[in-house]
This record gives structure tokens, sequence and C-alpha cells, in this order.
């Protein structure tokens, strides 16, 4: 996401980014050093959690929304669009599953949250590149509207209704899930065992093969037809110059105003399906509320993955965990990830220090880390409200430290108007 | 009608090269207060090079935009091969087979050259390796050098501009727009310009190219079409006339001769810089040891091509970049370290080099943008407070005394027209009796009323013991403005050169490197 | 010439408002109709004059939100978005309570120490955003979103350590506010014993010092120039980083006020149930008063009284509350639209003002053509 605003603090990156290629044998490589340092700390703090195959499907799922919002502000920014507002749609898309899946069944609960959160990005298309609003502030209000209106839509339709409440639907039909026959008991067997990698292993892998949602399957879908229209067509093409450079788009006879819209459009789509995730699938009821800022953290997921569809899958993937791990009240599997975040935190500060020469900043990670370290050897578990911060802090804390690295499309967030770019 | 022969120089003169490629009948087009083109008039025949030639603010940009479907005419009609057509937009020109390269290239860094050059036309070759063997083709039968999978960023200016010749070929062009081609070129990549152009000319390709530099449209064109003031003056053969005629067509009257007079330089040293380093992202130094002395009264013209590290010299001068090391004097201060804050209040003055983003605050009203850079100092200030009184009485009296035209000190700054915006960053330094003025192309943009009053300040002030440095692409204006000249380039300075002596040869010589610079490197 | 330009300003300045109202006024009926609820009826009820009780009700409401919209605006100026205005007058109205109820000074001075202390937890709890911003380059807008919510769990793990259930009822709270540190009422309205919050009086006197510190003094138009143009005010020799801090600082430190009236005028102490969701209701309030401090006391008492009046239609017309929150958001989105649409009107038309006013001008008449 944009710096859009002011640029203090960022260092503006000249000529291009030289990020080493994510070829497969790399992708390899980091996660077999994730699954390794997961292991580690299973064996060091004993808090099996960490890695049972219940706390990754549950990480599977939460990425899910999460990434869905993420992949919605990927379309809009890769068209110069920035979309705050995706919590606001996710909102949307969420009281749309309830009321639609309440009256004629969770497929077309599924795509009434597609719809809802499309009209959503649709209001706020017509702000940005209708009217030329600033994105940020049409994206703030879009939450206000989405939240306000979900809450009366509620309260509205579903006063009344058997099992449901002004500020909650009925529950839900479910949606079909897939397992793949036969792995699974074994997986589980193995799992555990609680064998040193090969147990963790296990469980990622059952986490993988049981359960699954045909959302999660749909949503995996969206990420590569994403990838696949933004960077193999001409569709995509197009939607990216806008992003990169509207003017030049404009002089080549292509109508920025339209890529945007249909870019902000499908934004919000996508954003609904992730509220429809969280209501047909991870909560099987509408509840008013239950998106908890997840619009906001799939921005830093995307931001994490550097516009990149790949890189906002690990983003997903690793705020999906935080998500699971508070949501599964996990007092002692955040206490573990604890020892995680000091060592890291250290880590990184000594790098500072030794590497970059920045050593005010260095200094401060160090001990920063080293108070977190504290934290974790004076305390045997950490209490239920910090459990509920970790997806927020995890947010922050990737923030801090990717921000500066990362090269966002070159026109995000600037306002566009057809003929003003000469 | 003649066919059209296949020599390389092509003498022709209207009629003989088979009709007209483009027309214009009467173009007006007029913007709210202003009328940019009047009633403008020529034709252009096939296969050859035609100029479109005026000073800056005359109408040359507007009339290519037209052209090129950017903007639509008030009155008057465009014919391409002798048949009438209507320009709601880039496609429709396209599609008329005009092809435009901006004077500010459109191309997004980002991607890459084959992502650039396809966008828009995907349907002619896929956006994949037809479109790639494509590109390549007409890179080799052109002598392009382009090739189609390298990233925009980091390709050098002169590649970029191949890259939009590119671009419109592979549309297939057969008459193509150049606005200010040589504007970033030093004079050898020029030639290298016009070298493709008279490859391009011979394939039976049209060419219109807009300039402002006389002696190098006399060289190349087959046939020159005067504009001044918006309208048509007329269109002429360059083998019948002499450049300063040509000068005086476009000016119609006297030419601006920014001739020195007497020598104001003292020799008491106001700004000196010492082996000055700072260091780039890529292990490569942005500037490397640079040294350099002005004294008051003195004018110091740097000359160089964009991006050689003039505008990182500028920064590092005015405080917004820390060099790596070397040192920065104001007579005996040592402001190399100094926030920018405190060196303006040390009296260094500063007219960036883009007035919209650096100088001026557009939607405030005039006399706040009078305070800006100097919001500490009085009048604009009493202690923590603001002076608004002092600041709008101080800034009456300064435009008045500039003469920049608007009707009260209360309007935005955005409405006032790109000269007289300038002359009031100008004004505005000079109002508050600086030591050094930093000015990085103060002309650029502005018309020629304005530019020969700027220039008319900058000599006032350096008699009256002004130290000057001056960043400038425009050659003429560094000759006739400096006591020395240097050129920058690859963020080292050459030697001096004296500009009652030095030629725009020797000095493009030393832009490009390609040739020895006079005197001693240091 | 002056009083021309004036005058346009002053009417293009209440179009946009004027216009925003009544386009929600449109979506709101629309939405009514579509959703079955009568239409007529709950105009009438929201546009009933309202008893004293509730113009009480709506003044005191309407000085919070007037706090929390000044302080979003001191970032709105300078191109900041905090939106954490939230978080930040929950933590401070916490550090407050829980220092007043001690009540280790007497009677006022008990107070005054309390507002410093919210004043620095707020500016605290911001500064972390801008600190972010300025050394990593975060984005404000997320890290103060992400602060929301490392709040609320911050604040209600520390309000259950140090809670006082003496009273043993449901809720918790800190220790109530002894009745020499609370602030009176004024009784200004007649027809009801219900007093307006003393610490109306606060609310103005911060808007007051916004206006001053932003118009008059060299800070506020480093801050106004920093907002305008980054570019430019970095070769005027502002200091971006410091700028960006200060201003997240003073943001945040205003923020920490927005409690205060409820603290020592009605609640008098801090609980579960202090009120929430002040700071996005500032967000929209500044928005819709244009960053101006005249213009933000508008938008409180509309916010206010919208709130208000809403209260009752669920027991006069049986329509749900909620529904103000669409009109509230469709007014904050039409409005900046319609501001948005009237500027570039407005500078078309001032540059159009302009270059007629020159060309009447007897002078040399030198081309100002378009950029050729």
């Amino acid at each position: 996401m944009s710096t859009a605003g002011l640029k203090a603090g960022v260092d503006v990156i000249t000529g291009a980014v030289r990020r080493p290629r994510l070829n497969p044998s790399r992708i390899a490589v980091i996660a077999v050093t994730a699954v390794f340092l997961i292991a580690v700390l299973r064996l060091v703090t004993g808090a099996n959690d960490l890695a049972s195959s219940g706390a990754l499907a549950a990480a599977i799922g939460l990425a899910v929304p999460i990434g869905m919002a993420g992949l919605g502000g990927l379309w809009s920014e890769r068209a110069g669009v920035v979309n705050i507002g995706l919590e606001g749609m996710m909102i949307l898309g969420t009281w749309g599953a309830g009321f639609f899946g309440y009256h004629y069944g969770p497929w077309a609960g599924l795509l009434g949250a597609m719809f809802c959160g499309m009209v959503g990005g649709a209001i706020h298309a017509l702000a940005t590149v209708v009217f030329g609003v600033d994105h940020i502030v049409s994206g703030v209000a879009i939450n206000i509207i989405g939240a306000g209106a979900a809450k009366y839509l509620a309260a509205r339709t579903f006063t009344g209704t058997p099992g449901g409440g002004p500020t909650q639907s009925p529950s839900l039909g479910n949606l079909p899930s897939f397992s793949i026959p036969g792995i699974s008991p074994g997986l589980g067997t193995l799992e555990q065992k609680q064998i040193f990698f090969v147990s963790d292993l296990a469980a990622i892998l059952r986490a993988l093969v049981t359960n699954l949602s045909v959302v999660t399957l749909i949503a995996l879908a969206m990420v590569a037809l994403t990838w696949w229209v933004l960077w193999r067509t001409t569709f995509g093409l197009r939607l990216r110059s806008c992003g990169e450079s509207p003017v030049a788009a404009e002089t080549l006879g292509i109508n920025v105003y339209k890529y945007k819209f249909i870019a902000v459009l499908m934004s919000g789509t996508l954003a609904g399906l992730g509220g429809g995730y969280l209501a047909l699938v991870a909560a099987n009821i509408y509840r008013d509320g239950q998106t908890g800022g997840r619009g906001y953290i799939g921005l830093a997921a995307m931001i994490f993955g550097n516009w990149r569809p790949s890189g906002l899958v690990g983003g997903a993937a690793l705020f999906g965990y935080t998500d699971a791990v508070q949501l599964r009240g996990g007092g002692t599997t955040v206490h573990a990830m604890l020892l995680l975040l000091a060592a890291l935190i250290v880590g990184i500060g000594l790098w500072q220090i030794l590497r970059k020469h920045r050593v005010v900043q260095g200094v401060v990670a160090v001990a920063a880390g080293v108070l977190v370290g504290a934290w974790y050897f004076v305390s045997e578990t950490v209490p239920d409200e910090f459990t509920g911060m970790t997806p927020y802090v995890a947010t922050l804390l990737v923030l801090a430290f990717a921000s500066q690295r990362l090269r966002m499309p070159a026109a995000d967030g600037l306002p566009y108007r057809k003929g003003e770019g000469h | 009608m003649c066919a059209i022969t296949d020599s390389a120089h092509s003498e022709v003169d209207a009629g003989s090269a088979g009709g007209p490629a483009v027309e214009l009948r009467g173009i007006t087009k007029r913007y709210p207060g202003v009328v940019a083109n009047k009633d403008v008039s020529f034709s252009v025949q096939r296969g050859t090079v035609h100029a479109i030639v005026g000073e800056n603010g005359a109408g040359k940009s507007t009339l290519m935009k037209i052209l090129y479907g950017v903007q639509r005419a008030d009155e008057g009609t465009i014919l391409v091969n002798g048949a009438v057509v209507s320009l709601h937009s880039p496609s429709d020109a396209i599609e008329a087979g005009i092809g435009m390269v901006f004077q500010h290239f459109m191309l997004a860094d980002n991607l890459t050259v084959l992502e650039n050059v396809v966008l828009g036309a995907e349907k002619s070759h896929g956006i994949a390796d037809r479109a790639r063997a494509e590109i390549e083709r007409i890179s080799g039968e052109y002598g392009l050098d382009v090739h189609a999978d390298d990233l925009v960023a980091d390709l050098g200016v002169g590649k970029r501009q191949r890259v939009e010749i590119l671009k419109v070929l592979y549309r297939g062009a057969r008459i193509l727009i150049l606005d200010e081609p040589t504007a970033v070129l030093v004079p050898q990549e020029v030639d290298e310009l016009f070298d493709n152009l008279r490859e391009l000319k011979s394939e039976g390709l049209t060419v219109i190219f807009i300039s402002h530099k006389l002696d190098e449209v006399l060289s190349v064109a087959d046939s020159i079409t005067v504009i001044r003031r918006g309208t048509t003056v007329s269109t002429v053969d360059p083998k019948s006339v002499t450049s300063r005629q040509l000068a005086e067509l476009m000016v119609g009257s006297e030419l601006p001769s920014p001739s020195t007079e007497e020598s104001t330089v003292t020799d008491r040293p106001i700004l000196t810089i010492t082996d000055l380093t700072l260091a780039g992202a890529s292990g490569r130094d942005i500037l490397h040891d640079v040294n350099l002395t002005i004294h008051a009264g003195e004018v110091l013209g740097i000359a160089g091509v964009e991006g050689n590290g003039q505008a990182e010299l500028v920064e590092a001068i005015m405080g917004m970049r820390d060099p790596t090391a070397g040192r920065i004097l104001l007579e005996d201060s040592d402001i190399t370290d100094w926030h920018t804050r405190e060196i303006r209040e040390a009296g260094v003055g500063y007219i960036p080099e883009d007035r919209q983003r650096h100088a001026l605050l557009l939607d405030a009203p005039l006399w706040e943008n009078v305070m800006l850079g100097h919001q500490t100092q009085p009048p604009n200030v009493r202690g923590v407070w603001i002076d608004a009184a002092g600041a709008k009485a101080n800034t009456e009296r300064i435009a008045a005394e500039y003469d920049v035209r608007t009707p009260s000190i209360n309007v935005t700054a955005n409405s006032l027209s790109g000269g007289n915006q300038q002359k009031l960053i100008i004004a505005r330094e000079m109002s508050y009796a600086p030591r050094v003025l930093v000015a990085a192309h103060p002309t650029r943009g502005v018309d020629v009323g304005a530019q020969a009053a700027i220039w008319d300040q900058i000599k006032r002030a350096r008699r009256e013991g002004l130290a000057v440095l001056l960043i400038s692409a425009d050659l003429d204006e560094l000759i006739g403005l400096s006591d020395t000249i240097r050129v920058i380039l690859r963020g080292q300075l050459s030697g001096e050169f004296d500009p009652d002596v030095v030629t725009a040869e020797d000095l493009g010589s030393a832009m490009t490197g390609a040739g020895e610079g006079v005197g001693e490197v240091r | 010439m002056k009083a021309a330009l004036n005058l346009r300003k002053v009417g293009l300045g209440l179009a946009a408002p004027v216009l925003a109202i009544l386009v929600a006024f449109l979506v709101t009926s629309t939405v009514l109709l579509l959703a079955g609820d009568p239409v007529v009826a709950v105009w009438t009820q929201l546009l009933t004059v309202p008893r004293p009780r509730l113009v009480v009700a709506i003044i005191n409401g309407a000085s919070v939100y007037y706090l929390s919209a000044v302080a979003v605006a001191i970032g709105f100026r300078m191109n900041l978005f905090n939106i954490g205005v939230d978080g930040q007058y929950r933590v401070a109205a916490f550090a407050a309570a829980v220092f007043a109820g001690q009540g280790w000074l007497p009677g006022w001075l008990n107070i005054i120490v309390a507002l410093l202390i919210a004043v620095m937890a707020g500016g605290l709890w911001a500064g972390i955003a801008g600190w972010l911003k300025v050394t990593r380059g975060v984005s404000e807008v997320i890290s103060t979103i992400m602060l929301n919510a490392i709040a609320t769990g911050l604040v209600s793990f520390l309000l259950s350590k140090v809670a006082d259930s003496t009273a043993g009822s449901n809720v918790t709270n800190t220790k109530t506010i002894p009745a020499p540190s609370r602030v009176p009422g004024f009784a200004m309205i007649p027809g009801t014993p219900n007093k307006v919050y003393g610490f109306i009086l606060l609310a103005a006197l911060v808007g007051v010092a916004y206006w001053v510190v932003l118009n008059k003094t060299r800070f506020g138009f480093d801050l106004r120039a920093t907002g305008r143009s980054e570019t430019a005010a970095v070769a005027s020799g502002v200091s971006v980083k410091r700028m960006v801090l200060t201003a997240m600082l003073l943001s945040g430190a205003a923020a920490g006020l927005v409690g205060m009236p409820l603290l020592f005028g009605q609640d008098f102490s801090y609980g579960t149930t202090f009120q929430p969701g002040l700071g996005f209701a500032g967000i929209a309030i500044a928005l819709l008063g244009r960053n101006h401090p005249v213009g933000i006391a508008f938008g409180a008492l509309l916010w206010s009284y919208l709130e208000q009046q809403s209260n009752g239609l669920q027991i006069t017309v049986g329509v749900s509350s909620e529904l103000v929150f669409i009109i509230q958001g469709v007014i904050v989105l039409a409005v900046v639209i319609a501001y948005e649409v009237v500027r570039r009107a407005g500078l078309r038309m001032e540059q159009r003002h302009v270059a007629r006013q020159l060309s009447d001008q007897p002078g040399p008449s030198t081309p100002q053509g378009a950029s050729a």
C-alpha cells in the first residue's frame, strides 16, 4: 500500500529492485526452513499446538478471508487505486452471505456475498475513478457506510428469524469440503508420534488434505486466475499499465477509467468473497463485526507479497496462522511464539548493526528483542486479551520490517484525470 | 506525379515526392483566456522530414496534440493522404497511420520494452513470442538496437527515445511526429537520431518534427514551417534561408541576445565546494570529487545532459541530500551538514528545476507562496507568529517590481501562467538579498518576454555582487549568461570553458565524453 | 475584485455540504423504500424539533465529537490519516481515569494533571504510528488501525487488573473520581434539569488553539505547506520527518482529550461501557467540516443531532436505529465527492477569471500559451 500521502521515511528505490526470482527450488528451500524452525520451536517450548494439524487447518482456513481481501487490494492497486475500503466491502459480503445464504442456500450465499462486495466496490470506483476523490478518504467512507449498512440490514432482515436476531443471522447451511481419502489417518498417526520435523511435516500435509472447504479451493483458483489474467493476457497488461503509467496508457488509446473501474469492482467482489467465507465456512452464521479488521490485514499481506499473487499467498498464510492461534485461544502457543519473535528481533537488530551500520535502530531492536525474550522466560502464558492482539501486532511487525524494500505500482494512489497528463 | 526516389539525400521541394501526407487547414484552438493556435495551415509532403519551429509558448505542442487526437481543434480541418479525418482520440490517429513520440516519454518504468510496445496494440502480434520477434525485426531494420525484454527503468535516455520510435513503428505508422526530440540529447546523439530519421525517410515514411533549435532543423529538414504566437508565419525551404533569417521569422523582432557586458567577477569566493562526493545506491558515485568556486559577481554555468548528477549537486548544496564526503563553504561557514532551512536563512536562494513540485504551493495564495522558503525570516514572521500584513505588503512590492502579471496577490499560484510563476519565484528569491543563487533551468517553459526579463534580473543582481550557480540545458543561455562554464558528466566536473570562445560542439563533446575538454580537468 | 472572489469562495464552500445532505436524503429514502420501511414516518421523526432534554444531549454529544474531529483534522491538514483516534482516546481516558480515581491530588489540581496525563497518553499512542512511519515508512493508515485493535486488548487487560469492583455490579470500572474533582455542567437550556458539559469550554478552547496555531504561527505554516505539497515543503526547509512525528503527536494529544468531557462530566470512571466509536465519527466530521474549526462545529452538531434523533426510531416508527449509520456514511461520501467536484469547478473558474482580468489590463501582450 501506498504511502499515499507523505513519503517521509521511505527510501525511494530508483531503478529496478533486484529481488531474487522466486523459482520452485527457492520456494522449496524457504518452505523447508520454515518447517524446521517451527519444529525446533515446538521442541524447545513444548507448545504442541504450534504445529498441530488442527491449528494449521485453522490457519489455512483463516488465510482465505485475509488472502481474498489482499487479492482484492492487489487488483485495485495494480490499476492504481488504493482501496482502504476492503473492510467495509468485506462486511457487506458477510451480510450478503447471511441474507442470501439463509433464504436461498449456501451457494446463493456465496454469490450474494460476492455481489454485495461488488456493490461496495462500485461505490468506491464511482468516487475515485469517476469523481477523482482522494482514494483513502473514499475508502474510509466506504468502511463507515459498509459497517452501518450491514448493521441496519441485519437488524432489518434477521430480527425474528429462528436462531437469529438483530445482530446475527440464523444458522447457515454448509458448503462442501474435501479430503483426500486414505492419507489423512496415516498422517494423523505420524503426527501423534511427535517425531522432530517429520511430525510437523505430517501435520502440515494433513492440514492440507483434510476437510478443505470448497471456498478455499475457489480462493486458490482465484489467486491462480489473477496471476494468469494480470500477467498473461492483454486485459491484464492494460490494467497494470494503468497502475504504472496511466498517462502513457492514455496516449496509446487505452480507456484508463474503464480498467480502473473494473479493477475496483473486482476488488470489491473478492473482498466480498472473503466475507462470505467468514460467514459461511468459518462461523456458519452472520454476526455483527465478524470481520475484525481482516480487510486491513489483507492489505498488509498484499504489501508483504510485494503486490504479487505468489507473495500474497505467503503473507496470507502468515497472518492466517497468527489469526488461527488467537482464535484457538492458545495462550501457550502465543507464549511460545514470543521466543521466536525475540530471536527474530535480536537477529534483525544485530544484522542492522553489523551489516547496515544503522547502529541506533539496531540497538533498539536488540533491546526490544531481549525484553520480549525476558517476557517469555518470566511468564507461563499470555493473557487472553493479548492473544487476541496477535494478528494486529504481527501486521505491525511485518510492515515495520518489510515496508522499505518493496516496490508498489508506480502510479498507485495518484489521482488520474483524463487529458491532464501532458 | 513523381515516384518516390530511394536516394539518401532527398532534396525535395514541394510537390515532387508524391502528394501531401498531412495537410492542416485553418486549425484554431482556444483555452480559457488564451488562443493557443489560430488559423494554422501548412502541408507536409510524403517521404520528407518536415520541421515545425517556434519559440517556447508559440503553440507547437498544442498543434501536435491536435494532430495526434489528444486535443480537438475548435476550427479547421485535417487531411491525411488527401482525405479529411476526424481525430477524437489517439486511437483514431493511430488508425490514420500517425504516430507520436512525445517530448516527455510515455513509458512505464516497471514494465519491459515488450510490454510497453505492445500496450494498446496487442491484437497485431499478441503479447508473447510473435510480438517479440516483430520487435526484434523492426529494431534491426531501422538500426534502433532495442531489446524486447529489457526493463525500461534500466534504459538510458537515448535508448528510451528509440523505444518510443519503435512503439510508433510497431503500430504501422507511416507519419511520425516527434516533439522536441533533441531536447535531452547531446550533439552526437542528435546526429544518430537524424541518421535514423533519414533512414525512415528513405523507406517512404513521413516525419514531422517540432523544435526550437534552428541549426539542427536546418541540417535535417526538407521543409520548415515557422509558427509564432499560435499562427503560421510561413513555410520555407531550408536551402533558401539562413539561421538568422529563420530566427527573425520565429521571434518577429530582435533576438534576445544574452551577451555579456563588462566582467563583474570579483575575487571574493562566496561558494566553495571541495571534493564533494555522493555515493549512489548501486555502488557507483552520483557525484565524485566535485570542486568548484563561485566568486561574488560571478555566474558559473554548468552544462550537462540530464541525469549526470546536476540535480543531486543542487540538492546537496541545498541540504536536501547528505554528501558522503567533501565540504561546502558559504564564505567562511561550513554548510555541508546544515539543514535546508539554515542554508536558506544564511542567504542561499534557490530556483528549483521543477517549479510546480518544488517551488510553489499551487493551491495557496500568492502571498503565502512568497513566504515559502523564507517562512522564518522577516517581513513574514514576528517571533513565532506569521505577519500576514507584512508578507502581503512584501508580495505587492515585488510583484510590481518584477512585473508579475496578476490581478491580485490573493489568487492561487495555480492560476498564473508558467512565465509569471517563474517570475514570481525569481522575484521571491531575489527580494531576500541572497549571497548566492542556485538556479536550475531558470527559464524552462517560460515565454520569450519573461525569459528576457529573467536574464536581465540575473545580470542586474550579478552586478550587485550576487554569485550564481546556473544549471541549464539551454546552451545559448549558458553561453550568454555565464562567466565560466563547466560540464558535468557522470558526476564529475570538467575543466573550465570560456563562454566567449567555446562552441556548442566543444560543450557537446565534453557532455558526452567523446572529446577532450578545453582546460585542465580538476 | 477581492469581494467577488470571497463571495464566490463562500458560495462554493457551502455548495458542497448542502449538496451532500440532499444526496444523503435521497439515498436513504431509497434504501428505506427498498427495505419496506415507512419513509415519511422516518423523516418526520428525524426532523421533529427536539425536546430540551434532547437538546442538551445533542450539545454534549457534539462537544465530544468536536474534539475528536479536531484531532483528526490536525492530521488531515498534513495529509496524514490518523485513523487511530479511536484507540488513542480510550488509552488516554483509561490512564486519566486511573489517576484521577486515586485522588492523590485535591480538586481541580487532580483534573488538570489528569488532563495532562490524557494528553500524553494519547500523544504517545499516536507517536508509535508516527515513529513507525518516519523510521520505517509504514503507512500510518494501517498502523493506526492496528493500534486501535491493540489498544482495545491492552486497555481491557489493564482494566481487569486495576478494576474497582467494590460495587459488585457486572461492569468493571476504574475507581470513581471523587466529587471535588468533577467538572460541573451549565444549566443552559431551559425546560430541563440536564446540564451541558462544563468541558464544552475545553472543546471550544481546543478549537481556537487549532485555528490559531495552524493559521497564525510558523509551525502552522510549515504544517499546511507540507500537507499541500511535500516536495515544495522540503525545498523550503521543512524537515518532513520531524513534522510528521510532531503532527502525529499533536493529533494524538488532542485525541486524548476526547473522552474528558465524558469522564469528568458524566461517567466519573472508565469502564467497559465507556462510549466507543468516537474516533470514526471524528474522521467523518473532519471531512464534513473540511478541517475548518467552524465547519467542524456544524458537522459535530449535525452528527450528534442525527444520532440523538435516531435513537427513538425503533420505538416510534419501528425502524432500526442503525439507519443513522447509513445516513452518516452517505453524507460523508457525498460530501467528499461534492467537494472534489466543486473544487475543480472553482479552480477552472479562477483560472478563467484571472486570465480575463489580465487580458483586460493594459500591458505588453506576451503570449501566455498553453505549455508548449
